[in-house]
């Protein structure tokens, strides 16, 4: 066998996997600052049940450790599902979450780069199908809540229950949560946008709330991404294009049931799910057209499923339902191949 | 200058490394005692040995015929003594022997009498003709014989496309030749577009040789355009250069023909030049010796010498060296045997080190990040071909158009998990044609057993008819009792039969060629003289016959 090229780039597996999760990191920054230090207990429970389970399932498969633990992968997983998690959650939810987004969605799909779904989703999915209830308590932004948890404190909440302190006390429902039940009660929309949590999205001009900095610095990270064209543009605007789209004409039919596309693009896991879910490039489209199909599709059913469904964020489910429907589509999009006329292409077909 | 240029999807840009060669002359290597001349030195047949052992050849005496079409002449690159033909090492991925000839050097260099060719004057076919048995082959890599690519045949060459891109790292050779035989270029320029018969000359040299296009531009004339193209590997590649100067496509499975542009490498012209202006075979070439060695450069080297020798002449590799890349690194293959010759195809001998070419790191699962499809210059989509290939569902591998990758290597170059993958597509492509070779033998066999039975079928029917005739007639012949050679119907068809097969036999002979047609005028005249000499002595005898 020949052995060149002889030469390759300096990109590695784990490199790319450490600037997506570098990226990360302003969004992670906002949320500390506007949700309370529980966001870094989180993460980095979910990074050690990431790496435990990963060192599980590759001692059982008789895989080398260090090549595969440290390409990074099950650390992003990690940081992804602790991003979508509400933070204070109990230990063993995060637990669950990782062991079915490492062992089950990855590593018995035949581990890194075998998975048909994006593995933080699934976990997230299990999460928010088997204990709603604990995924509906977000913390409270830090300067609408009661009482201000210091890092220990989150601990304590995370490992030894809610004690003391009534959970009411630092934890409230998500701009999303609270706009579908409201509207459901028959509040009226300016009633509802009221509520300081809404923020800039909400009308309240010059004031942006939390999660809309904390979705603002993911934008941010996402722009980093592209810059040193990690991701294409393809997957984020056609994921954003498709949510803003299919809100703004729910909008336009009846802006008393559905919220603004601002308020959709703002709030939830919108912002994190175009540039760093939805970009899974293991679960994700491959080709140019096929990416914008499958992004395009996936916020239009993120759109879909936040209006009609009984979930108050669609994300998780838009991606694995597009994740379904990625092998159909690369195969219909397969770009045009150097010195293929079109219509050769098309006849192939 | 002005003319616009197009830019092909993906590509990648390694170190050029190019300053380590290119910064001193071409340097002539003295000569050796021995040369190893392999016979198949281009794509198609390889050529058949013309020598004995024992035999004493000149510089440039035709060693090796063309054989077949798709062939091209090689020649003895000094005089001496012919001393071996046999399998020796030549340089090739695989590390197999093939024929060569070994020829002892005399230390005079005595060369034959080049004859200069007034190739202005020349029917082109006489033209090809000549350069055929010069030896001509593409010295970019390809080495495919320039005769045929000299010959437009039915399709129109509009444009021809010189490629002084020389995009592979570190090499340098054509990158010398332009800056100190630019002339000698033009002119082998001339005389292709001669044969041609093409308007439109274009030179691309890549941006990173400033001192080759600025030489270049000073020697070509007015109607000859040098154009700089962008520094980015595959940019040499034929279909890519093909596409960066005309917009234009190549079609898959096609050759550039198809669109009216013919491409020739630099170091071609050169040769060319060096042919027809002085009646000189392709017998020697420039190589790069780079890398890990002490004095690197590009050398004027003969075709036999062996590359240990050539290494010796650039100072040898330096302490700590890992061993060495025939060609470049993006393409080229190790070398397994040192005895082995600098051939037509031979552009660069690079000695590596741990340091200029670390191992790879090991190889991990594919994350489908479509790296390798941004950076491939066919447009390919490398995972799923590797997927593929590596599950030997080579169908579906060639489903994604396997046969349009051009093996460049940009792939593995840009895979952030280090997966070989020319190497997965280079086997896929091997295993399917062996499968066809298998499956067109297989086919061959069926036919063959097929008509095998048939034909005994046919005969043992044609016996049983044979048979039930003969026994009618002798029952026929029984009961009318006699005359039974009375059959005028009979004799006259076997008349019949008789004439036709003295007519066919009279057509075979007017159309089946003889050994004695078509001989050089030499051995006609022979014939002529021994023809005389027997008609004489027949008359002789014939009338010693009526004397008696």
């Amino acid at each position: 066998m020949i052995g060149s090229p002889y030469i390759f780039g300096r990109n590695s597996t784990s490199l790319v996997m450490l600037k997506v999760m570098l990226a990360l990191i302003p969004g992670i920054a906002a949320h500390a600052w506007f949700f309370g230090p529980g966001i870094w207990v989180s993460l980095l429970l979910c990074s050690a049940f990431a790496l435990g389970f990963e060192t599980l399932i590759l001692l059982l498969r008789g895989l080398p450790l260090k090549p595969f633990l440290s390409d990074n992968s099950a650390l992003l997983t990690a940081w992804l599902l602790a991003l979508s998690l509400p933070t204070l959650a109990p230990w063993w939810l995060y637990a669950v979450g990782m062991l079915f987004a490492i062992v089950v969605a990855k590593q018995l799909y035949g581990g890194i780069g075998q998975n048909l779904f994006n593995p933080a989703m699934v976990g997230y999915a299990a999460l928010i199908v088997s204990f709603p209830v604990y995924m509906t308590q977000w913390p409270a932004p830090i300067a609408l809540a009661d009482h201000a948890l210091t890092i220990v404190d989150a601990f304590d909440v995370v490992f030894a229950g809610q004690g003391a302190i009534s959970p009411d006390a630092y934890t409230s429902a998500t701009v999303l949560d609270t706009w579908k039940t409201q509207v459901r009660l028959g509040t009226p929309v300016e009633t509802i946008l009221a509520q300081p949590m809404f923020g800039w999205a909400g009308g309240l001009a010059g004031r942006l709330g939390g999660q809309e900095i904390v979705a603002l610095m993911y934008f941010v990270g996402g722009l980093a991404l592209l810059s040193i064209r990690l991701i294409t543009w393809h997957i984020p605007l056609a994921f954003l294009i498709g949510v803003a789209a299919t809100a703004g004409v729910l909008h336009l039919i009846d802006p008393t049931q559905h919220a603004s596309p601002l308020l959709h693009l703002l709030s939830g896991g919108v912002m994190l799910g175009a540039f760093f879910i939805a970009t899974d490039p293991v679960s994700a489209a491959s080709t140019p057209r096929g990416k914008l199909i499958y992004a395009v599709m996936a916020g239009f059913l993120v759109a879909i499923i936040r209006a009609f469904g009984s979930y108050p964020d669609g994300v998780a489910f838009a991606v694995l339902l597009m994740n379904m429907c990625v092998p159909f589509i690369d195969h219909f999009t397969q770009p045009r191949v150097f010195g293929h006329t079109r219509t050769a292409a098309k006849d192939a077909k | 200058m002005s003319r616009k240029l197009f830019t092909f999807n993906g590509g990648v840009h390694p170190d050029g490394h190019k300053a380590v060669s290119n910064a001193t002359p071409i340097r002539a290597m003295s000569l050796l005692p021995h040369y190893v001349v392999p016979m198949r030195q281009h794509i198609g047949a390889p050529a058949r040995p013309m020598v004995s052992i024992g035999d004493q050849v000149l510089r440039g005496q035709m060693i090796g015929a063309a054989e077949g079409y798709v062939s091209t002449a090689v020649h003895a690159p000094t005089s001496g003594r012919v001393v071996a033909i046999d399998a020796r090492a030549v340089p090739h991925p695989s590390g197999l022997f093939d024929l060569a000839v070994v020829i002892e050097a005399d230390g005079e260099d005595q060369a034959l009498e080049f004859q200069p060719l007034d190739w202005r004057n020349l029917d082109p076919s006489a033209l090809r003709n000549r350069i055929r048995d010069m030896g001509l082959a593409g010295l970019g890599g390809a080495v495919f014989p320039s005769f045929i690519k000299l010959n437009p045949g039915a399709q129109k060459i509009h444009t021809l496309i010189l490629n002084g891109a020389e995009c592979e790292p570190w090499i340098t050779c054509d990158d010398r030749l332009m800056r100190e035989r630019a002339a000698e270029i033009v002119r082998g320029i001339e005389v292709m577009r001669h044969a041609l018969g093409c308007r439109t000359t274009l030179i691309g040299i890549e941006d990173n040789k400033p001192e080759a296009l600025a030489a270049m531009r000073a020697a070509v004339p007015a109607d000859m355009e040098v154009v700089s193209v962008p520094t980015l590997y595959p940019g040499g590649g034929g279909k890519q250069l093909t596409y960066t100067l005309t917009g234009v496509e190549t079609p898959t499975g096609g050759r550039s023909t198809d669109v009216g542009i013919q491409v020739f490498n630099m170091g071609t012209a050169y040769s060319l030049y060096r042919s027809v202006e002085l009646g000189e075979p392709l017998i020697s070439r420039v190589v790069t010796v780079t890398g890990h060695v002490a004095q690197a450069g590009n050398f004027d080297v003969r075709i036999g010498t062996p590359l240990k020798d050539l290494l010796a002449a650039a100072g040898g590799a330096l302490p700590g060296a890992s061993g060495e890349i025939v060609g470049g690194p993006m393409m080229g293959f190790d070398l397994m045997d040192s005895a082995a010759p600098v051939t037509k195809a031979v552009n660069c001998l690079i000695v590596k080190n741990p340091k200029l070419f670390p191992t790879k790191p090991i190889e991990l699962s594919c994350i489908r990040c479509g790296e390798c499809a941004r950076a491939c210059p066919a447009d390919l989509q490398p995972f799923e071909m590797y997927w593929y290939s590596r599950a030997k569902d080579f169908g579906r591998a060639q489903s994604y158009n396997l046969f349009d990758c051009i093996e460049c290597g940009c792939c593995s170059f840009v895979c952030p998990s280090h997966i070989p993958l020319v190497d997965y597509f280079r086997f896929a492509k091997a295993e399917i044609w062996e499968r066809e070779r298998e499956k067109y033998s297989a086919d061959q066999a069926r036919i063959r057993h097929e008509f095998k039975t048939f034909r005994l079928e046919r005969e043992k029917q044609e016996k049983a008819d044979k048979f039930a005739k003969a026994a009618e007639k002798s029952r026929e012949a029984a009961a009318s009792g006699a005359d039974v050679v009375a059959d005028p119907d009979a004799e006259k068809k076997k008349a019949i039969l008789q004439a036709a097969l003295e007519r066919a036999k009279k057509a075979k002979e007017a159309v089946t060629p003889k050994n004695t047609d078509n001989l050089p005028p030499m051995v006609q005249k022979e014939i002529d003289e021994i023809e005389a000499r027997r008609s004489k002595v027949e008359g002789n005898t014939e009338s010693q016959a009526r004397h008696e």
